[in-house]
Order: structure tokens, then C-alpha cells, then sequence
């Protein structure tokens, strides 16, 4: 690792341009002031400047590597996105600002809400969960809220896929409710019948994402929309594969009442290394009045266009607020940018050109002689292959591939899940990635399965190029070390 | 086709190595019925100069006014560096570090947070963020209910000086498994919780405490943490972190310090942007370290024993536990983070109390001043940080709406959340804003009270 910027501190040191120059005397009474004195670092900018860049050199990112991390969408974040959201009259605009004050944040907010509704097929939309798991809670919440508004207080069971992501369950929790877990057919599809066996007077909800997280198109799902609301249930979709589906179906056309959509992953807001996200929610007639606050509202009068906020008098029955102000602003700005630079055709082409990239690198993954989790079906846009002849035969496990692939400058597939293929990498190449891209990703994993096969290599001590070898998971949580104490880092190789 | 890299030949020879005549064909397992044609109410494409100048003529739809609001969002400088370094595509387009080996770069930077927040504080263990300052709130009140085993209850009870907003957060994440958030009586002339009133039969699962507090006061935290501990609650502190350069550190209020940290990190080198994105931060004692919420950073060492670092007690979270997870949450924010890691760095502990000092001498001059205008006085006795609540003599929002029009965010009205206290205005001036900010200020709303408009 490279020297903590602690390390580099030197007492009197530190960005003179930076801070007021003036030493002023506080009203406070001494016994609310801090006696003690804060150990942050004192250093200067062009140390600071150097730190930190040095530190992003040690990361993978989009920008540098190719980055096939199933059910991320680790697409290119167009970089026009970021400047213009960074202009001064967006970023310097204090939330509590009269709207006179922000015409121009709320049209784009207005405009965004308007398109998220045209992709997804719903009746209205939120912006404020600030990442997908809140946008789950959102769905899951409003549902909660439609039963218990009709006097159907029993309905607290929600249906989830063995197959989905752990938020999924990880939110009906939060949410109050219990959860009943459905198994996945040998196809991918959900098992019909257990769908039917399940439902009753009980059913909340069922939390399905579509394509699912095995990489395929849940063939029924009009079925199983009819069997939840037949049941009295209502259908909540898990947007993190909406990329798939783009301008092609929409969730409201399926029979979903409730979406979140990850801004972050379709609608290419950056990652960020693990945040901020946006996961803003769709609607159908039935929730409409049970949206989180505060949407954007657009009125006309004489002729003139103004934009402002709907808060919970405008709509009582709402779940609420989640965040302290709107919600991640600046996230949704640049995901307004991306989605009028890519408009209305470039949002098919993103599906049909993702879905494209997925089946070539399945294809050629298979003929290379990986074994797919699901021969039999197209992929979505992003497939699975299982790895588990290969941890028999050669003690090659699929976290092992994953590391040697860090080796060869590509960044590993998603591992370990969904979790009920074994030894599974879950690959989602992105639309924005070449075919020249792809075709040196296949040949880097079979040159990692021929040496093994051939030449006996084992990667159990891969990666070996990076800034570090592998890391001791267990140590890290066995003997916590959370924050750097310089009394107990002394002695100690750093 | 925008980002979109494929040749017509690329295209033609994927297709044939999958077996697929077409595009079209890709999609052969979704019925037929659900098919659409294309996207009502969708813009056509724009080309990123026509999109700039969009963006731009939007941008300056929202002006550069004179902002004196606070209410949670600080406006402070926000030195170069920090935009500059966040945004290299290394930091920005990276995902979160679950292959550690590869993100060495946000781990270290997230493990330096942690231990700059920890300093801060002054408390034992940082998570890496949650959402924002009142979405932290709700989950400090969740990890209460779990860390504190003696106490039965779900009730979570509030200084007077709690965010409002802070509190219907709290109850939208929460409210659903049964806590309850009530707030203790308030002091109408210093804001300030009433000690002679406080019902010593309670016992709240948590006590939560605001330093500075919502209405600019400073509540007596050591006499309320020991308080709220007696009687067996948790203690959660709110905190802005700009303000612990110089106000007491959580982990040294009362007797035994605060269980739990939290707040909005936005001061910390964040634009304003509406509201976001920005960063909650919480801390807490090493014995909740396991029923703390988000991903967290450790130090530990690789292969050849040398140091490095990795996400650690994954074991509490979504994507291991499930159901049965601390929380729901799988992001951190981690571009804001580092954007506050830099941010802390630069500006080390000297530069943060300049900042904080600063701020708390320039409200104080603008507090003066405007209360030398007939009709505006002080709302509350009592010290300040770098906020302060004004009475006015008539209703604060055609006061606030007048200012406007030339051009100054005068305030937060908090008569809406508080009609109790009368015609109180909240205003915040930070170490961005001049004396002749303030003086401009003051002008302003000696017109505005002289017209006979308001």
C-alpha cells in the first residue's frame, strides 16, 4: 500500500490558499468547545494533489479497463454529463431556494420525470430514493401503504425469486414484512407452480427483476402478473436489468404497479467507487397517490410555464420523505444529459446493442468451451457461465479466475452470484464496449483455462500484477483495523 | 449512434457468430404482444453542443443569488483541487471495491475518511457513508433499536433542536418495524430542551440531540447525553462536521460520550446542488461496531504480509444476509467521500477551525446588524455556531419573497415547522460571504421593512 496521507502530516503544515486568513475570537462558552485537538492531516496542496492521484492510479475503473461486472451496467459515463451538471447556477443552487430560483433545475427535473414515465410505461414518477435499495423500500413501502389504505391490513408477505438480488429481501424486511422465497425452474423461468401455490390472501407483492438475475427474459411474466393480482397481490420490477429491455417492452405494459429505476447503471450516472446512486420509481394509476415527496409539478397559466413542487399536502396518502432535501440532484441531472444526448432511437439501440454484446461473448465463451448456466436460452444482456468442472478438474474456482483476470488488465465478471448456479461468473459487457474489446476478454480467459488445463497453473495466489496480492478477508475481520491510531501503528510495516 | 462503438460490419459478424439474422432476433423470447414500436414523449437525440448550450441557458435560469440559507446545506468554499481530483475518471468511473486488489485506491481513501471522521467525532469506528444526513438518522435509530438489548422500547426521543425533516425521514424508513420519534419539550426563549420537564419515568430504546441544533442554538449536550444515559437510552448525536472544529467532540458529551454519530457531510467540500448528491456519516462506539449499517472499510495484509485494504463484516449486510441484513443498503457515497477525504486534507484541522470561526464571526455581524432594523430581534438567548433565528415583527415569507426580488436568499422560514415560536427567520452566513455581503444584506431589508409592501 501506499504511505497513509497521515504519514505525510508535519505539525504546522498545510494549504494556505485554502481557508480564511483571519483568526476570529468565538462567542462559545468554554464548556461546549473541544478541548482536544482532531488528528487530521496537515499537509500541503501539491501533497494532497499527489496523494490522491496517485491513490486513483491504483483503482480499475470504466475509464481504464473493460469491466464486465454482471448486473452493474458498467457503461461509458459520457463525460459532458458531468461538466454541464457541474455549471454554476446547477451546482451553487441551495435546496431550499425559491423555485423563481430554479426554473431551470426543475424543468430538467420535470422533462427527466416525463421520460422516465415514457421508458417504463408507468403513470408517474418520483425522483427523490436516492439508490436503488431505496427506490425497494419506496415500491415496497407504497405498496404496503395501497393495502392498508383499502383496510387489507393482512396482506404483509412479499414473494421473492431465489434467484434476486439480496436488497430485495434485505427491503421487505425493512419494510415490515415477511418474506417467502420462490425457486427457479431448470429453464430460469420462476416455477409457475410454486407461484400459484404461494399466492393468497396474505400476498403483499412479488419483487421479480426482468430480464432476471440468470440473464434471462421471464417468458411468463404475463402469467405471473395475472396470478399476483388475481390474488389480490400487486407486481413490483427490480429496474437493475432495465437496460436490457430499452425502447423495446416496458415494465407498465407487463403489469408492473410499482419500479425503481437504477440511474446509475441504465441511464450511465458514474459509479463513483460504490456511490451516489439514483433510484428513482415509476408508478401505475393504483399508486399514484402513495409517491414519495416531493415530485415536480409543472403548471400553465396564461401562457406561461412554471415548475414547482408537489409536498404532502398536495398528496396526503404519501409514503413520505426519504431524503433531507429532493433526493440526489446532481445525479439525476446528469442522467437528464445522458438521456437527451442518447433520445428516442439511441435508447433502443442501447438495448439491441447490449443484448448484442451479451449473446457474442456468451457465444464465444461456449464455443471456447465454458459452460453456460443456461444453454438453452438467449441471453439478456448479460449471461452466466458456470465454472464448476473447472473447480473439480483443476481447482479452479471461479473467485481464482476472477483474480487472474485482474492480472491480464481486464476487471472480473460479477462471482458468486446469482447464488444458486455454483461457481458462477455473472458477465455484462455494456453496449459501449467494441468488438475488438470482447474478442481480447475471450482470449484472456482461455489462456487463464489453458494454462490450468495445460500447464498445471494455478491462480490460487493470483493476482500478482496489482498493487497488492490477495488480501487476508479473514484477518480484516477478525482483527479489526477501521482508522488509523499512530499509538498503535507503531512498529508496524506500513 | 451515441456511444455506441459497432461498425456494420462489427455488427454483421457478431450476428453470425451468435447464429441470429438480426437484431430483432435477439429479442425472440419476449412475446410478441409486448413488444413496442418505439417511445412516445421521448426528445429526439441532441449533439453534445447543442446540449450545452441547453444546459447552459438552464443553468443561468437559476441566477447567482446572495444565499444566506443554511437549514442543512452549508454553502462553503470549495478549493479546486477537490472537483479536480474526484472527477478523474479512476475515482468517478470505478465501482464499489468488492475486487479489493483493483480498487486499492477508493479503499485507502475510504479508510482515511473513516479515520478522519473518527477524529472528528471522537468516537472508536466509521462506516464508508450512507445517503445523506437524515436517511442516517433513520438507520442510527434502526442500529439503536438492535445495539441496545436492555431497553424493550421503540421509542426514539428528540431534542427540540432535532431537523424536522430529519424526523419524517426517520419515520418513512423506519416506521414500518414500530419506532416511534417524539420530540422532548423545548425552552421557547433559548430553543433549547427544558430540563425541569423531562419525565424521568421514560425509557426510550434512544435519545437524539442536535449540536449545533435546527434553530442555530446550542443545546447543553453533556447534561442531556447523561440524562438520556441514565435512564439506559442510547444516545445519538447529530453533528455538522464544520462545526467539531470547534464544538465538543460526541464521544466526549456527558459522562461516557455518545453510542452513535451522525450527519450530513455536505459541508465537507459538497456542492449545494439542490439537495444532492451528499453524504451521511456515522460513527459509534467499537462495541456497536456489528449492528452498524453500510460497508466499512478495513486494514489488513495480502498475500506477501503487506498491508492493503478490503470491505470487512460483509457478514452484516444485503448482499450475504438478506433478510436478516443490518440494512438494506448497498451504496456508500463514495464519490463524495473522496471528494471529502480531499477535502478534510486540504484544509487539516487549522484550516477547518478557520472556517468554522470565520462562519460564527460572520453570522454574528449580520445577526447585529439586521437587528439593529425596528422590528427584527433575536429569537432565542444563548450562543450560536454559524446560524441564528430572528423574530420579525410581520409574517416571514413576503420578507423572504421581497429579498428575493433583489436578488438575496434571506433565510429559512421556519414559521411553517414551528408557528409556536411567531415570525422566525433562520439565517446562515458562512465564510463565504464578505462584510459587504452582509452589508447588502441589512440595506436590503431596511427597504423591504420601510416599504409598505410587506
Amino acid at each position: 500500500m501506499d504511505a497513509l496521507i497521515f504519514n505525510k502530516s508535519r505539525a504546522g503544515r498545510r494549504a494556505f490558499a485554502q481557508a480564511p486568513r483571519n483568526a476570529v475570537d468565538v462567542d462559545i462558552p468554554q464548556s461546549l468547545l473541544r478541548p482536544d485537538r482532531p488528528r487530521l492531516p496537515e499537509v500541503s496542496e501539491l501533497q494532497v494533489v499527489r496523494h490522491f492521484t496517485r491513490l486513483s492510479q491504483l483503482n480499475f475503473s470504466i475509464d481504464t479497463q473493460f469491466y464486465p461486472l454482471g448486473s452493474c451496467t458498467m457503461k461509458y459515463n459520457p463525460r459532458a454529463c458531468n461538466a454541464l451538471a457541474m455549471l454554476p447556477g446547477f451546482a451553487n443552487r441551495h435546496p431550499l431556494g425559491p423555485v423563481s430560483y430554479g426554473q431551470g433545475f426543475l424543468s430538467c427535473m420535470f422533462e427527466l420525470q416525463e421520460m422516465l414515465m415514457s421508458v417504463t410505461g408507468m403513470r408517474g414518477v418520483s425522483l427523490t430514493p436516492m439508490a436503488g435499495a431505496q427506490g425497494e423500500l419506496a415500491g415496497v413501502a407504497m405498496i404496503r401503504a395501497y393495502h392498508d389504505a383499502r383496510g387489507d391490513h393482512e396482506r404483509t408477505e412479499i414473494l421473492v425469486p431465489d434467484a434476486a438480488h439480496g436488497t430485495n429481501p434485505a427491503t421487505a424486511t425493512m419494510c415490515g414484512c415477511v418474506v417467502r422465497e420462490l425457486p427457479t425452474g431448470d429453464s430460469g423461468d420462476i416455477d409457475f407452480d410454486a407461484l400459484k401455490g404461494a399466492v393468497g390472501p396474505q400476498t403483499a407483492g412479488i419483487m421479480l427483476t426482468n430480464p432476471s438475475t440468470l440473464g434471462v427474459f421471464e417468458r411468463r411474466i404475463l402469467d405471473v402478473a395475472k396470478v399476483v393480482h388475481d390474488a389480490g397481490g400487486l407486481l413490483y420490477y427490480d429496474g437493475a436489468n432495465l437496460n436490457a429491455i430499452l425502447g423495446m417492452v416496458r415494465p407498465g405494459d407487463m403489469g408492473f404497479d410499482v419500479i425503481h429505476m437504477n440511474l446509475h447503471k441504465t441511464f450511465s450516472t458514474p459509479h463513483g467507487g460504490g456511490g451516489p446512486g439514483s433510484g428513482a420509481v415509476g408508478v401505475g394509476e393504483r399508486l399514484l397517490p402513495f409517491m414519495p415527496v416531493p415530485v415536480v409539478s409543472r403548471e400553465e397559466s396564461q401562457g406561461r410555464i412554471s415548475y414547482g413542487w408537489l409536498a404532502e399536502d398536495d398528496l396526503p396518502q404519501s409514503i413520505g420523505r426519504l431524503s433531507g432535501f429532493m433526493g440526489n440532484a446532481g445525479v439525476l441531472l446528469r442522467a437528464y444529459i445522458y438521456m437527451r444526448l442518447v433520445g428516442r432511437d439511441g435508447m433502443r439501440r442501447i438495448a439491441e446493442y447490449a443484448t448484442l454484446n451479451a449473446n457474442y461473448l456468451q457465444a464465444r465463451l461456449r464455443d471456447a468451451g465454458f459452460e453456460l448456466a443456461y444453454p438453452g436460452r438467449r441471453a439478456s444482456h448479460e449471461f452466466i457461465i458456470t465454472l464448476k468442472h473447472e473447480a473439480r478438474r483443476f481447482d479452479m474456482t471461479a473467485m481464482d479466475i476472477a483474480k487472474a483476470l485482474l492480472d491480464r488488465n481486464y476487471h472480473a465478471p460479477t462471482t458468486y452470484f446469482p447464488l444458486l448456479v455454483p461457481e458462477c461468473l455473472l458477465i455484462e459487457p455494456t453496449e459501449t464496449e467494441s468488438k475488438e474489446t470482447l474478442d481480447g476478454f475471450v482470449t484472456a480467459m482461455m489462456d487463464i483455462a489453458r494454462e490450468a488445463r495445460e500447464n498445471g497453473v494455478r491462480y490460487k495466489e493470483a493476482p500478482y500484477k496489482m498493487p497488492v496480492r490477495r488480501l487476508d478477508d479473514v484477518k480484516a475481520a477478525r482483527d479489526l483495523d477501521l482508522a488509523f491510531r499512530p499509538d498503535a501503528d507503531e512498529g508496524r510495516e506500513t | 449512434m451515441p456511444f455506441i462503438p459497432h461498425t456494420e460490419d462489427d455488427t454483421r459478424e457478431m450476428l453470425e457468430a451468435i447464429g441470429a439474422a438480426s437484431l430483432e432476433d435477439l429479442f425472440d423470447e419476449i412475446p410478441a404482444a409486448l413488444k413496442i414500436d418505439g417511445l412516445d414523449n421521448m426528445p429526439d437525440a441532441l449533439s453534445e453542443m447543442q446540449m450545452a448550450r441547453l444546459m447552459r441557458e438552464r443553468a443561468a435560469m437559476d441566477g447567482a443569488p446572495l444565499c444566506f440559507i443554511g437549514a442543512g446545506a452549508y454553502e462553503h468554499h470549495i478549493p479546486t483541487v477537490v472537483w479536480d481530483i474526484a472527477t478523474r475518471g479512476e475515482f468517478y468511473s470505478a465501482y464499489t471495491p468488492y475486487q479489493a486488489e483493483a480498487s486499492q485506491g477508493t479503499l485507502q481513501t475510504i479508510y482515511e475518511y473513516q479515520t478522519m471522521m473518527t477524529e472528528l467525532t471522537g468516537l472508536d469506528v466509521s462506516n464508508a457513508s450512507l445517503y445523506d444526513g437524515a436517511s442516517a438518522l433513520a438507520e442510527a435509530a434502526l442500529m439503536a433499536v438492535r445495539s441496545n438489548r436492555a431497553v424493550k422500547s421503540k421509542q426514539v426521543l428528540l431534542a427540540p433542536g432535532v431537523n424536522p425533516v430529519y424526523r419524517k425521514v426517520a419515520m418513512a424508513i423506519s416506521g414500518r418495524q414500530g419506532l416511534t420519534f417524539d420530540y422532548l419539550p423545548m425552552n421557547p426563549q433559548t430553543g433549547n430542551v427544558v430540563f425541569d420537564s423531562l419525565d424521568d419515568d421514560s425509557s426510550p430504546v434512544a435519545v437524539v440531540i442536535q449540536q449545533p441544533s435546527f434553530l442555530g442554538t446550542l443545546e447543553d449536550v453533556d447534561r442531556l447525553t447523561d440524562w438520556a444515559q441514565a435512564r439506559g437510552a442510547h444516545v445519538i448525536a447529530i453533528v455538522n462536521p464544520t462545526s467539531l472544529a470547534l464544538l465538543s467532540a460526541p464521544g466526549r458529551w456527558g459522562a461516557g460520550g455518545v453510542d452513535i454519530a451522525c450527519g450530513e457531510g455536505q459541508p465537507l467540500g459538497i456542492p449545494l446542488s439542490s439537495g444532492g448528491p451528499y453524504f451521511g456519516f456515522m460513527t459509534c462506539k467499537q462495541k456497536h461496531v456489528r449492528q452498524m449499517p453500510g460497508r466499512i472499510v478495513g486494514r489488513t495484509t495480502d498475500l506477501d504480509g503487506n498491508s492493503g485494504f478490503a470491505l470487512t463484516l460483509q457478514a452484516r449486510e444485503q448482499h450475504i444476509r438478506r433478510s436478516k441484513a443490518t440494512s438494506n443498503i448497498c451504496t456508500n457515497q463514495g464519490l463524495m467521500v473522496t471528494a471529502a477525504t480531499i477535502y478534510m486534507s486540504l484544509l487539516g484541522y487549522d484550516g477547518l477551525t478557520r472556517v468554522a470561526r470565520q462562519s460564527h464571526r460572520n453570522v454574528a455581524r449580520l445577526a447585529a446588524g439586521l437587528c439593529g432594523i425596528t422590528g427584527v430581534e433575536r429569537a432565542f438567548d444563548g450562543p450560536h455556531f454559524h446560524e441564528v433565528g430572528l423574530r420579525l415583527d410581520r409574517p416571514v415569507g413576503p420578507v423572504l419573497d421581497a429579498l428575493a426580488e433583489k436578488n438575496i436568499l434571506g433565510g429559512y422560514d421556519l414559521s411553517a415547522e414551528h408557528p409556536d415560536l411567531g415570525n422566525v427567520v433562520l439565517v446562515c452566513a458562512t465564510e463565504t460571504k464578505t462584510d459587504d455581503d452582509i452589508t447588502v444584506y441589512v440595506d436590503a431589508l431596511r427597504e423591504v421593512f420601510a416599504s409598505s409592501a410587506v
